[in-house]
């Protein structure tokens, strides 16, 4: 659905796209991640139309965005940061004025204005002033009114942005009902939020790919090491941390030992292991063998957060050489 | 281009006018100014006819050119005021607050956009002209002025209007502060308006271009009530111009960024 071969994007003294390339397949939701500045906004600005790369080549739907620009902006609802609201508009108003822009025929429109309302959960605000409405009803409206075309591609520029946590979780549930009608593009520089909604993710990081993979490949890609939560008790009386420390470094296979806390008077600890090497069955026994309780073992997966930094923070080496 | 598009813009825009103080502002003021100029030349016209001094010399007085004139003449000038803050916001606004991008991400194309928004100032300011009818036709009340003239009057106000209306379009485009284009705007009207005092004094080819190239110089003979194709070819050509250096910057300010 889209396709950006060798994308680059220059200003006037600096490079913000720098020789970008992915696919995005009919019906994903692509999460495109990175860094406040990295070019995410400049990518989608550019899948839009908005700006023209200065080399390589998008295409959406199939249509370039240089040489078919009308055809590909009659596809593509786009929401940027901050929604292009005219508050001097009523909700209802304004979604209709961009229905006609989109170039909806007039018949019809009102029906399809409540409907996408509806779709949106902002149809008790459909004769409000947009200058009087919450930041999270904004983004909503801004939402209703790139969908109201039923575009096959719906790009959003960190669509949760300045939103409460329950705004967010709202939207983001709206945004991942809209998969499959639609293919998304969303952008953000928060990592739950695409582990949540995404199938993909495409991370870039001052201005350069990084990595483009599934959520569940990154995850294990980067997972050779295993991490263990390892909680103790003591079967009576008090446990010294400096004990059970020394005995979990002394199971094989461990690399290293960290306490986290004390939780009364049970002990918590991060335990690592070295690489390849899967340690939880030998952990376990060593504690029973110690005649401690385990009262906790679990592994904790490295969330897209440390995944981020690891990738982020590589090419930073990389580009400094 | 689709007329349709033009029109979306456009009546846009003039929902925008007039649900901001701008639009009833501006026709406050010009009601305010131009009721006074209108009663200031009616006053002399009654002082001076009934001056037994003026009827000896023979010289008919005639309502046409003591008084629609003179309130022509100065209701153009107070376009000058006028068109500044008319235009100013139609580009510069969209950029500050974003909506541009919308605009520019719709199947929809630039000479739309800019037609529809400049269209919209035209009729904004056909409704400020519209106010001083009122005025004038107090004079038909009491008399009968010629009304062809009088029409002509009004073309050349409304094609003066236009053409800085363009001009105002363009140098809103090339800013996202509307009170820079503002101020710019005023500037190259006020300097497009005094270009007429060179043909004073210099009678010479450069002289004369320079005066051609005034707007108040072209105004003249349409309130006189002279309909002349040179003045009006000026005024279409300048709008022309105006708006083509818009579709210009819209494509330069696209590739930049």
């Amino acid at each position: 659905m889209i396709k950006v071969e060798g994308l680059t994007k220059r200003y006037a003294r600096n490079v913000a796209v720098d020789n970008i390339s992915f696919e995005v397949e009919k019906g994903q939701i692509v999460g495109f991640l990175g860094p406040n500045g990295a070019g995410k906004t400049t990518t989608m600005r550019v899948l839009t139309c908005f700006l023209p790369p200065t080399e390589g080549k998008a295409q959406v739907a199939g249509f370039d965005v240089m040489t078919q620009a009308m055809e590909v902006k009659r596809r593509i609802g786009y929401l940027p940061e901050t929604p292009p609201l005219y508050p001097e508009m009523e909700v209802s108003e304004y979604i209709e004025f961009v229905g006609r822009l989109k170039g909806l025929p007039r018949a019809g429109l009102l029906k399809r204005v409540d409907e996408v309302c509806e779709r949106c959960n902002v149809a008790d605000v459909k004769s409000k002033l947009i200058s009087k409405l919450s930041k999270g009803y904004r983004q909503r409206v801004g939402l209703a009114s790139a969908i109201i075309h039923n575009p096959d591609v719906l790009i959003l520029d960190e669509p949760t942005a300045g939103l409460d946590p329950e705004q967010r979780r709202e939207t983001l549930s709206l945004i991942k009902e809209l998969a499959g009608e639609h293919t998304i593009i969303l952008s953000t520089h928060i990592l739950p939020e695409v582990e949540q909604t995404c199938q993909r993710v495409i991370i870039i990081s001052k201005g350069k790919l990084v990595a483009t993979d599934t959520v569940e490949n990154l995850n294990s890609r980067l997972r050779g090491a295993e991490l263990v939560a390892v909680e103790v008790e003591p079967r009576n009386g008090h446990l010294a941390q400096e004990v059970v420390q020394q005995k979990l470094e002394q199971v094989p296979g461990v690399s290293r030992v960290l306490f986290r806390e004390q939780r009364n008077s049970r002990l918590l600890f991060e335990v690592e292991s070295l690489q390849g090497r899967s340690i939880r069955g030998d952990l376990a026994r060593a504690v029973v063998q110690a005649d401690w309780n385990l009262t906790e073992l679990h592994p904790i997966g490295l969330s897209l957060e440390e995944i981020f930094i690891q990738l982020t923070s590589s090419t930073e080496k990389g580009g400094s050489k | 281009m689709s007329i349709g598009n033009i029109w979306i813009l456009c009546k846009k825009e003039l929902k925008s006018y007039f649900a901001s103080p701008i639009a009833y502002g501006l026709m406050a003021f010009f009601a305010l100014v131009c009721g006074y100029f209108f009663y200031a030349a009616t006053a002399i016209f009654v002082v001076r006819s009934t001056d037994p001094m003026m009827a000896q010399r023979g010289m008919p007085m005639d309502v046409t050119e003591w008084v629609i004139r003179p309130v022509l003449m100065n209701a153009s000038v107070l376009g000058l005021f006028m068109i500044p803050m008319i235009t100013m916001r139609l580009f510069a606004e969209e950029k500050r607050s974003g909506t541009i991008e919308l605009l520019a991400t719709s199947p929809i194309r630039d000479i739309e956009i800019i037609l529809g928004k400049w269209l919209a100032a035209v009729l904004l300011y056909v409704c400020i002209l519209a106010v001083s009818a009122i005025d004038l036709s107090i004079l038909f009340i009491y008399g009968k002025p010629e009304v062809k003239p009088l029409l002509v009057g009004y073309l050349g106000l409304l094609l003066q209007g236009s053409c800085l209306l363009a001009i105002g379009t363009f140098i809103s485009n090339t800013t996202r502060h509307q009170l820079v284009a503002g101020a710019a705007t005023f500037a190259v009207c006020l300097l497009l308006w005094v270009l007429d005092w060179v043909s004073a004094y210099d009678s010479t080819p450069t002289g004369r271009v320079i005066s051609y190239l005034s707007v108040m110089g072209h105004f003249e003979n349409f309130a006189k009530g002279v309909l002349d194709s040179k003045d009006v070819i000026y005024y279409l050509s300048v709008i022309f111009f105006g708006l083509f250096l818009t579709t210009r910057s819209m494509e330069y300010l696209r590739w930049r960024a």
